[in-house]
This record gives C-alpha cells, structure tokens and sequence, in this order.
C-alpha cells in the first residue's frame, strides 16, 4: 500500500508516495534524491542515518516518514547556509575530522544539535552527545577536536 | 631535502575530497543510481557444511516484478580467489557449501524488497555434512574434507623456515622462555557496506561500480569468471566508505551482479546488508601461537622460534600471504640472530579470513611483545630498557633475509618514554608497588616532572598499570600477488594551457588519503597548490594500473609513481622556459605557481604560460609515471613475502586502569611514537594513527567474530562491541622522521603500523596493574576476574590457551641466517629512468 506525504526537507516540501513501511532513510535517499544521509545497519544501532527533525537527533532508518510529517527535517544537505558552511563542516574539513567520510553526515548533524543546545560543550559532553555514532576510521581524536574548533568559532562569531 | 624545502609537504592541509565529504556529496557506490536499474539480492547457505542436492527456483522466477534468477547453472563453472594458488571459491556455489552465509542463488527485481522475498521462494535441499568449527575439530576430522586441495586434509598451507641453527641458541641462553598465545579473530566493520552496481550495455562492455580496494584485481577476476575479455569490461572503484582490508578481495555479491545485468539488460545494483558483510568478512584469522625465545642476562635474543596456527575460515582469500605475514615480519624489529618459523593454515567451516589491518602481523606481535615483557621482568629489567638495547641496526639485513633502510624505533621509544614519565609511573603503579616492595626493574630516576615517586594511591578497586610495546609493518609488499615484471603502481600527468594538471592513477582512496597524497606531491614538485590538481582515480579504463590499497603501498608507489611523472613533466616544461629566458634549464625552480631563475624571479612565468612555452616545444603534455619495488626478495621458497621497500615503527606506553571488582579496564591515555620516514601532511598522519590506535583498542578489549552451531554469534553492530567516543582514550601522537630513501621524500607508512602495539602494550599494562597475565585477546572482564581467582586460589594468575594441536609441521627448509650482513641496493629498482 502506498501513500502520499509531503515532507519538509532543508525547508522545501517534497511530495512523494511511498509505500507505507518504508523509513524515512529509504524515501530520503530513493525518492528525494537526497543521497548524503547514510547507512550503516538500519537497526539503529550506529548512528550513521542521523537526521534532525525539529532540531533533535533522529535515526532515520528507524522513522518513518508519515511521523515526521509537518515537522521540519534537516539533512547533511541542508547543513550550510547555501554556500556559506557550516562552522562544523569547515572545521571538519580543516582538521581531516572525516576520513572515510561515511560517517560524517550522522556526525555532523549530532554535533549540531548538540552545539545548538549547549554552545560550549566540555571534551567529554561532546563524547557523550557522540557516543551512539561509530566512526571506524578517524579513532574520534578528530572528529572531538573539530566539534570543539567548531564551537569555539561560534562563540567567538555570536560575541 | 629539509622540511623548509618544501611548499606542500609537510603542511596539515586539509584532504582534496574534504569539502565533498563535509556537504554529503561524495557519491559511495550505494548512491548511484541508474534509469531502469534493477535490484539485486543473494540467496545465502544457512547451513555451515552440506552438500547441495537441488536448487529449484521456479517459485521466485514467477513472482512478479522478478526480473532474473541465477544460479551455479548460468555462470561459467570457473573458480577464483585473490591469490593464484587458491582458486577456490565459486561466485554461486555448485555443489556444496562452506559456511553459513554461502552464496546459492541470485535475484534481480523491480527493488530490493521483491528481490528479498523472490531469494525466499527458493527451494534448496542440502545434505548436511558435519561443520568442522575450529583448528582442533578440522585437524580431528581428516574423513570430513572442506577442499579438496592444500597440505593435508583441512591444511591449507603448511610452512617451516629455519634460518641458522635455533636450537643451538637457545641451549646458549641464560634464559629461555616458552609461551603460548591465543589472539581470537575479528572483523573490519567498515561503516559503507559493499556495494556494487554493474551494467553491461548492448555493445557487450561492461562497467562496474563497486566499493573496493582493489579494482585491478576484480578487473582481473571478472574477466576470468564471466569469460569476457579484460579489455571490455571497466572497474571503477567507487569512495570508498572505509576499508581496512574487507574490501580487498573479488566478491560473489561483485560478479553475479555483472551476470544478472547482462541477463536483464538493465543496470543492476547489489548492496550487502550488515549481517551479509559480517559473514563475508576476510578479516583477522584466529591465531594459536607457542613461541620459544632465547636471552642473555642483559636482555639480547639470542634465537626464536615460533609456531602459528591459522584459523582460516572456509576459503584460501589471502590464506596464504597470510599464514606467511604471522612469521616473517618480528624480525625486523629486534635483533633475532637466529629464527625458526612455522605455520599452518587451517581450513574451518567459518567464513573466511584474510587481510585485516596489519595483516597477519597482530596476533604474533603480541605474542612476541607479551614475551618480552615476562622476559624483562624474569631478568629484572625495564620493559623499555631492554627493548631499547635490542632495535635492529639499519642498512643491515634479518636473519630471514629483509632488508631494513631506516630504524627510527630507538628514537620512538625514548619518545614515548619521556612523554608518558614511564619510569616514575612504571615505579609508582602496579601491583608490586602496591604490595610495598620495590617493583623488579632495572632503571629507578623519576622522569620528568615526577617528584612523588612513592605517593600512594589512594584505596580504590581501580588499579593503574603502564605497559610499553613496539612493531614493525611494510611500507608496500615487494612482490605482486600474481607474478609479473610491470609496475606495481602507475601514474599519468598531464597538463594543459589552461595551467591545469591532471593526475590519472589506479589507486583507490579508502578514507586514508590517497588521492590527496597525489595532488600534494604533484603539487610539491611543479610549483602548485594541491587545488590546482586534479586527481582521477581507480578506474582501470583509464587510469594506469595500481595494484591496490593494501599492504600500506599506496603513498609510497603512488607516490613515487607521481613524483616520476611530475618530474618529466617539470623537465619538459623547464626545457621550453629555459628557451624562452635563455637560461639553463637547471637554473630553474618550480614554485608559487610560476617558474624562473631565483636570482631573477621578477622574470619568472606564470606555470600557464609556461605550459603554453612547454607545449608549444613539445606536443601535448602527458608524461607516465611507474613504479616497481627493488627486487630483494630472499633467495629461497617463500621469500617473496615479507620483503618491503621499507619499514615503518612505532613504539607505544598505554597507561590505564583495571578494577579488581569487575575486571573492567579504562584506558587514560595512548602515547605513540611513530617512525613515518617523512610526514607528508601530519593532520593525516595523526588520523592514520589515531585511528589504528582505536582499532587496535576494539580488538585488545572486546572485539571478537566467533561462532555458535555454525552460525556468527553477534552479527550486528549492537552486539559486535567496538569502541565508542568513550571507551577511546586520549591518543599522544608522536611522529618520528628518517627520511627513508626509497620513499617519496623520505616517506614511508602510517596507516598500519601503529595499529601493531597498542595490543599488547594494553595486555602488558594490565600486567602491570595487577600482576596477572592474560595471553589472549580481547581480554575481557571475565578472563581478568578468572585470572584473578586463579591467583586468590594459589595458582599462577594465568589466562590462556592451554594446549595445542597436535600437528606435524613439514621439515623446515633451512637457509642460512642473514642476520646483521649489510643491506644491498638501496635507491636501485626498475623503471627508475
Ligand atoms: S543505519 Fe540507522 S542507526 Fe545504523
Ligand atoms: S570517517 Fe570513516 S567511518 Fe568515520
């Protein structure tokens, strides 16, 4: 059985019909086109579908999309501001925080909604709001030190 | 050349498919998607050993949205395998099957999800025949044949090489120890799956996308399998979304796509779930290890002999570079006069191992380091002491006939000892500073900054412990997997008046770098930033052959693959500058994107217009690159593997602590020195090693592949532990430069290396902590709390394998050591001018 939805992703509305048990995962990456969000297990059990919805951390392969209707999902596509980075991505970039890369996505869109709600997070809060995404490359020195890079240059930006 | 010589080198720039990878742009293989694509899906055995009686598929091929079915039946029966001597496995399996997760049959639908229930309705009866699920089963069980081929029944390879008299040595030795090792196997757990999309097009050719570390070879393999000639089928490896030697071999899931797509006439896509790569594996065997090792008092070895037992698995794979890697490369390290060596690779009805990381070079790395440690303390000496004294000298050769250039390794434990205050720490840990007594030790001055040396710790069931390792690995294996005289890696430049370069090259980027390791080398020698450089990798139709990313080659023979070709082109264009400024061309530089005369740099050309001047002269401008290892493979049966251009080091002090309650272990810090020729960009240097070390954490503490009834017990990524954010503690990197002469500028590699220590400095610093001995890996809670029962019970506080197979190695090929002679041809090898 299919059904229609209309979805909010990086603030356009996409319409699509789906069949109804496919995740958000799924109709993200097969009907949208939206290629960057990942995929590790789709058990939930590694963090690399991570999307927000409504600003929070969500395991896309484990949403489906009906729930997230009328809510606002934010892709690693919709990250940057237009053209503009986001301080994540660049310090990312800078401090080869992404090897593989595969990971990234997930990564980046936790360590934003955790820098959305604490600004300044301490090493081991950044650890603890990571702590469900496996990276196998970087061993996470990296990816901690650009979460941490990242913030910094916020709190400078926004004093 | 002096780190202020270079533009490029040296500097922590980011990668050149960072900015891709940060935006979700990069496009993995699962993210192809193609008109008219079909899905497909693998019918896999659920049984671990059993003789296929009839494979019926009418059911599936009458299911709407079912577009083609295939099995055995429709593929040339043709076998393959990586290496030339087991070519042993079938992309659908005819007759029998090995291990659960055997591929059977094949589906391509409308979409996975129709493609999933077509393999269900598929009829297959098996005979089962008994599973054969470790060495001592499959060595008990000569009647039950896994293959039909090998050194014996269930032996897939049985090796013995004796280099000088061993036994002798050890009847020298003021003390000889005798130990026995147990290093359980585990698997890469790439976060991408494979994936793989194929499409043969109505012209007859073939593409193939796939997720793997080796295009050349599956380029190799198709062509054989599908009996179609190489030069009609392309391999374009796709990004990579990690590797550590999972993806290094020809899959089933790879070739039966191809099939399936020339069937339907459609692009057909095939993506493993996480279960399937679980079960495809090829990661790290299971070794059983008994090593007997001679010292005098002051800690010199005086011989070793060592004895390896391979679980292999249900196939050859890389089996045996592999049963050879678990003895060749110790050597290297420390000063082993004399050195026996043999193993046995044993054919399990498990899915198959291979390489991983390191490649068979882990398991008896913790073996030997584990020994040493027992050693130091039996003959009262600092672990790092007595390591230091022992370091192999460079420019000499092994008692196996490798050839070492540079050593850095004494440099890389001084390092690590300083930065980690070893000795006040060695001195205040531990369970004989615990107990009140003087720990054994030969060294007591307090390190830096350490002025409480007999602080107490404060009661608590954590005790801290500090345990020191090191390790050897190749920078690029010095043979080919199939025997040939052409380069192992090959690089085109090409540059065009628009000022633009091009790098064309075999090599495929797994997250480690190499396509930035290129544009930063090509850059370095033209005068560019890497921005300015192009790279197009892996893509066997049009980049020159690179054998693959594996066995730490990539930046070395790439690399000096590039700088060839760069610097014919550089020549090519100095020629036509130096017409033009009426200069000799060896008065000129290549640098800030232009090129002149130092002395007279207001005259210098833009690097444009000196391409125009260049092509102007010469034609278009694209010059080859090639790269081939010296030719120093030992002069016996078998010295193929183990030679290596060079060899990187480290030396590693974990510090940690364990609680005597639970047996957990939590590690406070990671310090690493690490012998890397020359850093070619530190910020991916740091992340190879920074990644190695968690990896190596993972299989020192919890990961493990085992089985029940045949079937893997924790095939998800919830109950296959791997550290976290938090179990990865923090990592003091330390790089360490010699600038190697074979390698580009001085490099040699990163990504494997440090992976080697960490195990067994982690099994040595629990040691420390609390004076027990657990001689296997991981070494979880419970063999901690059984080693510390045994003790509280009066037995040696033990735990590990307590017996051995019984087995008859072959009689040892003996060869005199070469131990100490000088090395020979250093900077000679073929395609050099
Ligand atoms: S793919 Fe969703 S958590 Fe792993
Ligand atoms: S960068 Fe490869 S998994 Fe994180």
């Amino acid at each position: 059985m299919k059904v229609r939805i209309a979805l909010t992703v990086n603030d356009e509305v996409h319409e699509a019909l789906v069949p109804v048990h496919k995740t958000l995962l799924e109709v993200l990456r097969e009907d949208l086109a939206l290629t960057g969000t990942k995929h590790g297990c789709e058990l939930g059990e590694c963090g690399t579908c991570t999307v927000l919805v409504d600003g929070q951390p969500v395991l896309s392969c484990l949403a489906l999309p009906l729930e997230t209707e009328g809510r606002r999902i934010t892709t690693i596509e919709g990250l940057a501001d237009g053209a503009r980075l986001h301080p994540l991505q660049q310090a990312f970039a800078e401090l080869g925080a992404a090897q593989c890369g595969y990971c990234t996505p997930g990564i980046l869109l936790t360590a934003a909604a955790l820098l959305s709600e604490r600004p300044s997070p301490t090493r081991q809060e950044v650890k603890e709001a990571l702590a469900g995404n496996l990276c196998r490359c970087t061993g996470y020195t990296k990816i901690l030190d650009a979460v941490e890079l990242a913030a910094l240059r916020m709190e400078r930006a926004r004093t | 050349m002096t780190k202020n010589d270079f533009a490029v080198v040296g500097q922590p720039l980011p990668k050149v498919d960072a900015w891709a990878k940060v935006v979700g742009e990069t496009r993995y293989a699962d993210d192809l998607f193609l008109p008219r694509m079909a899905y497909a899906k693998l019918l896999r055995s659920s049984h671990a050993h059993a003789r296929i009686r009839s494979i019926d598929t009418a059911r599936a091929r009458a299911l709407p949205g079912v577009y083609a079915v295939v099995t055995a039946a429709d593929l040339p029966p043709v076998k393959f395998g990586i290496l030339p001597v087991s070519q042993d496995e079938e992309a659908l399996c005819a007759d029998k099957v090995r291990m659960v997760g055997d591929p059977l049959a094949a589906v391509a639908a409308v979409d996975e999800e129709t493609a999933d229930l077509a393999c269900r309705l598929i009829d297959v009866t098996y005979e089962p025949l008994p599973a054969l699920m470790s060495i001592f089963d499959a060595l008990a069980h000569p009647e039950v044949r896994i293959h039909e081929y090998g050194d014996g029944p269930n032996v897939h390879k049985n090796v013995a090489l004796q280099f000088g008299d061993v036994d002798a040595a050890l009847v020298g030795a003021d003390l000889v120890r005798e130990d026995v090792f147990f290093f359980e196997g585990n698997t890469h757990l790439p976060m991408e799956q494979h994936a793989a999309v194929a499409h043969w097009t109505s012209d007859g050719k073939l593409t193939l996308w796939s997720s793997t570390q080796t295009p050349h070879y599956v380029h190799r393999v198709l062509a054989k399998v599908l009996a179609t000639p190489a030069a009609h089928i392309r391999v374009i490896a796709t990004p990579v979304g990690g590797g550590f030697g999972g993806k290094t071999d020809p899959f089933s899931h790879e070739i039966v796509a191809c099939q399936l797509s020339k069937l339907t006439g459609r692009p057909v896509k095939i993506a493993l779930t996480r279960e399937e790569v679980f079960y495809t594996h090829r990661g790290r065997h299971p070794v059983l290890m008994w090593i007997k090792t001679g010292f005098t008092k002051r800690g010199d070895i005086t011989g070793c002999h060592l004895r390896t037992w391979l679980d292999g698995g249900a196939y050859g794979s890389y089996g045996v570079a592999s049963t050879f890697y678990t003895g060749v490369i110790n050597p290297v390290t420390y000063k082993i006069p004399v050195y026996k060596f043999e193993g046995a690779r044993i054919f399990t009805n498990k899915p198959a191992c291979g390489p991983k990381r390191g490649h068979g070079t882990p398991q008896p790395r913790f073996a030997l380091e584990c020994q040493l440690d027992k050693a130091a303390e039996q003959l009262g000496l600092d672990p790092a002491d007595l390591r230091r004294r022992i370091v192999v000298e460079p420019y000499t050769k092994t008692a196996n006939h490798l050839t070492v250039t540079t050593i850095g390794l004494g440099e890389c434990i001084d390092k690590v000892v300083e930065a980690s205050g070893w000795r006040a720490k060695r001195t205040r840990y531990g369970v004989t500073a615990a107990m009140g007594s003087q720990p054994t030790g030969g060294s007591r001055e307090g390190g830096a900054g350490c002025t409480h040396l007999v602080q107490p710790e404060p009661p608590s069931p954590k005790k801290p412990g500090i345990g020191i390792a090191c390790s050897a690995y190749m920078t690029g294996a010095g043979t080919a997997i199939y025997w040939n005289d052409m380069p192992h890696s090959g690089v085109i430049v090409r540059a065009d008046r628009s000022g633009g370069v091009a790098i064309l090259c075999g090599a495929t980027d797994i997250g480690q770098g190499s396509d930035s390791v290129l544009a930063y080398l090509t850059a370095e020698v033209l005068g560019l930033e890497p921005v300015d450089v192009q790279v197009f990798p892996a893509d066997t139709s049009l980049t020159p052959v690179d054998l693959g990313s594996y066995s730490s080659r990539v930046t070395l023979m790439c690399g000096m693959a590039a700088i060839q070709a760069a610097g014919r082109l550089r020549d090519a264009i100095f020629k036509a500058v130096a017409r033009k400024l009426e200069v000799d061309p060896a008065a000129l530089v290549a640098r800030e994107r232009k090129i002149g005369v130092p002395d007279d740099w207001d005259k210098a050309v833009s690097f444009a217009r000196a391409v125009e001047l260049g092509e102007a002269m010469h034609g278009v401008l694209a010059f080859p690159g090639s790269y081939a290892p010296p030719k120093r493979a030992g002069k016996y049966k078998g010295g193929g593997v183990g030679p290596s251009p060079c060899y990187s080091y480290s030396a590693c002090v974990v510090e940690l602590t364990v609680d005597e309650e639970t047996g957990t272990v939590d590690l406070r810090d990671v310090w690493i020195a690490h012998d890397i020729g020359r850093t070619l960009n530190p910020l991916l240097a740091e992340g190879q090693v920074e990644g190695s070390i968690y990896m190596g954490i993972g299989e020192a503490l919890m990961e493990e592949q085992v089985f029940r009834k045949g079937l893997h017990k924790q095939p998800s990524m919830l109950e296959y532990k791997s550290p976290t954010t938090l179990e990865t503690p923090e990592i003091h990197t330390i790089l360490v430069e010699t600038d190697d002469p074979e390698g580009p500028f001085g490099a040699k590699e990163v990504g494997q290396g440090p992976l080697l220590p960490v195990i067994p400095a982690i099994a040595n610093a629990i040691h420390h902590a609390l004076g027990i001995r657990i001689d296997e890996v991981p070494i979880t809670p419970d063999k901690i709390l059984k080693a510390l029962e045994l003790r509280r019970r009066g037995k040696p506080p033990r735990v590990g394998p307590e017996r051995l197979p019984l087995f008859t190695f072959k009689d040892p090929l003996v060869v005199e050591s070469a131990f100490g002679q000088p090395a020979d041809a250093i900077g000679v090898r073929p395609f050099q001018s």
